[in-house]
């Protein structure tokens, strides 16, 4: 399983590239092999202002549905169209392609980095 | 601590997910269901399904025991023939669907869902107690794989010394793959021509490298248990547990076909099930189909046209092979009727489904 150094995750396994104060949001490779298939996605629209730890979407595979949760607060810049009709980008590229969406953030909030998600998933935190 | 399966390394080697099912690790999936789903209905998916239970009843009157016990007319069945049929409660109930083979004269297999092993066995050996059969659980000595899809003839022919294209539907015969005696049939539970290859635990691995090696070339895929819920959904077949359970009678299900009143003697059921022939269901296993990519899942609402709750999903799916989202769900039968418009609410938000005969998809034979 791949967990990419460069890059901040959540609990709720989402990563987060951030550049200044804008975040690029997606699921991470974990959450992707867990949930299969992908083949429906709903995400936050541009200009909603989304709030940490939120229900902001929703990702559906074959088997089951599963909230996704904002990973930090603010407003919403930039929704991955390909994504949206295409899901199984998350699959596929879920570091790359499979990217969600982008939001402006107001406030870092506290994220695990590469070492302590791989340590989470591995069951060792 | 769920047991692994017998193929448990071989899985693991092709990198399978696994899931524990009714205390068993079963692989759920490979690379991805939908590539598995695909191969199944366009090529051969291979499936390990040693989860299911195999129990045996034999004995002088082994035939009339499984008469009494079962819904179905089983000492009917000749020899190397199978049937589907159920084992109800005597309110009717269903405890679970079965697949018993006959042997030989004096002896059935009876294999049977394996969350449901337990209860079986247990119910199988109370019924048999006035006759002269004895029932042994050989879950154990068993592993069970699958082939399934347009290829799986050609695949099974290529490993065996049996006469695979004179096998019919639901035959079964002994074969040998690999030096491996076993039990070869033609059964499956996907809505495709198949096979289902019952062998020693100890040949499990041998029997399973040598089907993988011979569907290669006509693209043979590893199945998991992921697919094989949408493959059996898509045909139409009920799962234990979601559309079967002990408060339907094979009836509600569209299945009363394999309740066999006119066999003889007596059997499990038969006054509440003749009572519930009689005055019809109240309500009965519809097939739904909806547009768009969300699917409505077991558990979630159907609503009539005016928003009254007039039922629940059993299951549900965006169909691969259709690509639109398909369901199950008990619904009384003026609303059941084809073309009936409906609607699912699928977490709060209402979507449009209409009622459709099931099922969902038919092979082209």
């Amino acid at each position: 399983m791949s967990v990419l150094k460069n890059l901040s995750y959540t609990e709720d396994h989402e990563w987060l590239d951030l550049d200044g104060d804008v975040a690029t949001v997606g699921i991470t490779q974990h959450a992707a092999e867990a949930l299969g298939e992908v083949v429906f996605v709903q995400l936050p629209s541009v200009g909603e202002r989304v709030a940490q730890g939120d229900v902001c979407g929703e990702i559906e595979s074959t088997k089951s549905v599963s909230d996704l949760y904002a990973p930090a607060t603010g407003e919403v810049l930039e929704m991955n169209d390909s994504t949206v009709e295409t899901p199984e980008l998350i699959n596929s590229d879920p570091y790359g392609k499979g990217w969600l969406f982008r939001v402006h953030v107001e406030e870092v909030p506290d994220l695990l980095d590469a070492e302590a998600y791989a340590a989470l998933v591995e069951g060792r935190a | 601590m769920s047991t692994p399966s017998p193929l448990h390394d071989i899985h693991a080697g092709l990198g399978a997910m696994f899931t524990d099912f009714a205390g068993c690790s079963m692989p759920v999936r490979y690379g991805g269901e939908l590539a598995e789903h695909r191969a199944v209905r366009e090529a051969a998916g291979l499936f390990d399904l040693s989860h299911m239970a195999e129990i045996e009843v034999a004995g002088p009157e082994a035939g009339p025991a499984l008469d009494y016990a079962l819904v179905g007319h089983l000492s009917a069945v000749r020899v190397g023939r199978a049937r589907y049929t159920m084992l109800c409660h005597s309110t009717g109930g269903v405890l679970d669907d079965v697949v018993v083979y006959r042997l030989a004269e004096r002896r059935f297999m009876v294999v049977a869902n394996a969350a449901n092993a337990a209860v079986v066995a247990s119910e199988l050996r109370g019924r048999a107690d006035r006759f002269a059969a004895e029932v042994t659980d050989r879950s154990s000595e068993y592993a069970l794989i699958a082939v399934q899809g347009p290829r799986s003839a050609e695949i099974v022919a290529a490993v065996t010394d049996a006469d695979v294209s004179a096998l019919p539907y639901y035959g079964s015969t002994l074969a040998s793959v690999k030096g491996h005696e076993l039990l070869l049939a033609r059964t499956g539970y996907t809505g495709e021509d198949g096979f289902e290859l019952y062998c020693s635990v100890a040949a499990a691995e041998g029997v399973w490298q040598a089907l993988a090696e011979a569907g290669e070339p006509h693209g043979l895929l590893p199945a998991g248990l992921a697919c094989r819920d949408t493959l059996r959904l898509e045909a139409g077949m009920p799962l234990y547990g979601n559309e079967l359970h002990l408060s339907v009678t094979p009836f509600e299900a569209g299945l009363g076909r394999v309740v066999k009143f006119e066999k003889p003697g007596e059997f499990v059921g038969r006054t509440a099930l003749a009572a519930r022939r009689d005055a019809g269901p109240q309500r009965v296993l519809t097939g739904l189909s909806g547009t768009g990519r969300r699917a409505a899942r077991h558990g979630y609402a159907v609503l009539s046209p005016d928003g009254a709750r007039v039922g629940e999903v059993t299951s549900g799916a965006l169909s691969p092979t259709l690509a639109k989202p398909v369901a199950m769900a008990y619904l009384p039968p003026e609303l059941s009727e084809p073309g009936t418009r409906l609607a699912v609410d699928i977490r709060g938000r209402i979507e449009p489904v209409e009622a459709v005969a099931l099922p969902f998809y038919q092979r082209s034979t």
